[in-house]
């Protein structure tokens, strides 16, 4: 039991060690495990254009995606064989995963992670 | 960060002499037309979802089963902060009870073992909390019910005497 002052010197200690803010959307999720290694670009998925469609428990509970950045291995096979992003990439759900570019929209060099949280920011996984 | 969207050209991560920041949809775009909030998205979801804002699908194949369960359990019944009010309803209208049970959370009352420390370090309800559902700069948002000097775990309707403790702000 701790009292509450010492829940916020816990939050400004916390908040101390977050780098200055990302511009980027809340909860954008770049994916860079092997695309840049590829010579294509990383890909950015965005959770915020996303839920406006689709609740969280159809991609983390019906198609099967782990909440945790960079924890699912997603392959360029999988997406065309409709795995992961290709099981609504695929010309039916969404558009084909024939525009490369759409996806294949990040910055060169970015690391796997999530912007604005604790994977980039908080003491939790460094 | 606090003020509106930042367009995709400048947002850091998009490549913007890339195609795709001309083919995307601007956040602002999407959206300021959303019931707003202070943090996080900006987006006060629950309400844009209550409201009819958006209406996300709940699933993509025939034969998936769809729960939601409507139960607000108490946490730290015993601490200092005011009493965590976890809301199920809000939470299964987005997400299925395997994303929760029973690797973050028994399905239990009272059989976890929770702490703040392991929330900010991004378990237990920080798996989703700073991450991609209002971040935990919102303690009030959690920390909703001032203590009534009550201790049950699973709320009821309505509390003895008759009033329901506020949801959250
Ligand atoms: C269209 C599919 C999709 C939807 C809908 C979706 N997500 Fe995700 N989510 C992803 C992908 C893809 C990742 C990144 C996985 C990876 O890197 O292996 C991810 C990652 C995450 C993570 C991990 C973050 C971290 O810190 O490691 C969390 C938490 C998460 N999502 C929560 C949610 C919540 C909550 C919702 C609903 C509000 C949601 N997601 C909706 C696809 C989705
Ligand atoms: C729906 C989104 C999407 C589209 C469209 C897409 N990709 Fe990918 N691609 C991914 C994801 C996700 C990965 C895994 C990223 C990582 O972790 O490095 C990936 C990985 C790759 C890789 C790395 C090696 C491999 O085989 O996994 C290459 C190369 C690649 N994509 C090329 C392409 C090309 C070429 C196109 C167009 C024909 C394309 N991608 C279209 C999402 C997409
Ligand atoms: C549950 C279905 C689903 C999954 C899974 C999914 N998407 Fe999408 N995605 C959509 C839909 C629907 C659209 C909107 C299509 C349209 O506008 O025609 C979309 C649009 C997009 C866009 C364009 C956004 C814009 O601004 O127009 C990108 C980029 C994208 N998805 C990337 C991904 C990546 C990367 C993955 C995998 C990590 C993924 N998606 C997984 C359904 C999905
Ligand atoms: C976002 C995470 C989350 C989701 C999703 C979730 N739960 Fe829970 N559940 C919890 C937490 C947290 C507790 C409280 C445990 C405690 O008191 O230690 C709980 C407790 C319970 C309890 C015991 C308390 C009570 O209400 O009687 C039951 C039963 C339960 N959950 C069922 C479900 C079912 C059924 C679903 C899906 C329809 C579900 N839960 C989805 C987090 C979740
Ligand atoms: C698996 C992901 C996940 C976990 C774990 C989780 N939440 Fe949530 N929570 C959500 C989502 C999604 C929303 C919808 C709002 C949003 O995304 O900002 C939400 C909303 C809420 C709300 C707001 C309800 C409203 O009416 O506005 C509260 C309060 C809350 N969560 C508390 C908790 C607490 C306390 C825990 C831990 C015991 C927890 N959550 C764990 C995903 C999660
Ligand atoms: C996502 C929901 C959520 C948010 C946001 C949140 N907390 Fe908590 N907090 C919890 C839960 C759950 C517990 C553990 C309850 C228990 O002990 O069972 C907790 C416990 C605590 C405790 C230790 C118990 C006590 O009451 O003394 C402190 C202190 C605390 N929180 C402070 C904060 C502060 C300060 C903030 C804002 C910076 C905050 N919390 C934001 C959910 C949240």
């Amino acid at each position: 039991m701790m009292p509450w002052r010492a829940g916020i010197l816990l939050l400004l200690a916390w908040l101390a060690v977050l780098p200055l803010p990302a511009a980027a959307e809340y909860a954008d999720v770049v994916l860079n495990r092997r695309a840049e290694a590829q010579g294509v670009r990383p890909v950015v998925f965005q959770h915020w254009f996303h839920r406006i469609r689709f609740r969280c428990k159809v991609c983390h509970a019906e198609l099967g995606f782990k909440m945790r950045v960079g924890a699912n291995d997603i392959t360029m096979a999988d997406i065309i064989d409709g795995r992961f992003c290709g099981a609504c990439h695929n010309g039916d759900i969404a558009w084909a995963p024939d525009k490369c570019d759409m996806c294949h929209s990040g910055k060169r060099g970015l690391p796997t992670g999530i912007v604005g949280g604790h994977e980039t920011g908080g003491p939790g996984r460094w | 960060m606090a003020q509106g969207w930042e367009s995709l050209r400048k947002d850091g991560i998009h490549d913007p002499r890339g195609p795709a920041v001309k083919d995307k949809q601007e956040p602002a775009e999407a959206l300021s037309k959303l019931t707003p909030d202070t943090a996080g998205n900006m987006v006060r979801w629950v309400q844009a979802l209550e409201k009819g804002e958006i209406n996300p699908r709940a699933s993509i194949r025939p034969g998936t089963k769809i729960q939601v369960y409507d139960s607000d359990v108490l946490l730290n019944v015993q601490g200092g902060m005011p009493i965590v009010r976890f809301p199920h309803r809000q939470h299964t209208e987005w997400l299925d009870c395997s994303n929760c049970h029973d690797h973050l959370f028994k399905a239990q009352a009272g059989a976890n073992k929770l702490s703040m420390l392991a929330i900010l370090e991004g378990e237990q309800c920080g798996v989703c909390h700073g991450a991609v559902s209002f971040p935990l700069t919102e303690c009030f948002r959690c920390h909703s019910v001032p203590r009534p000097g009550q201790s049950l775990n699973t709320v009821p309707k309505t509390l003895p005497g008759g009033s329901i403790p506020p949801r959250s702000r």
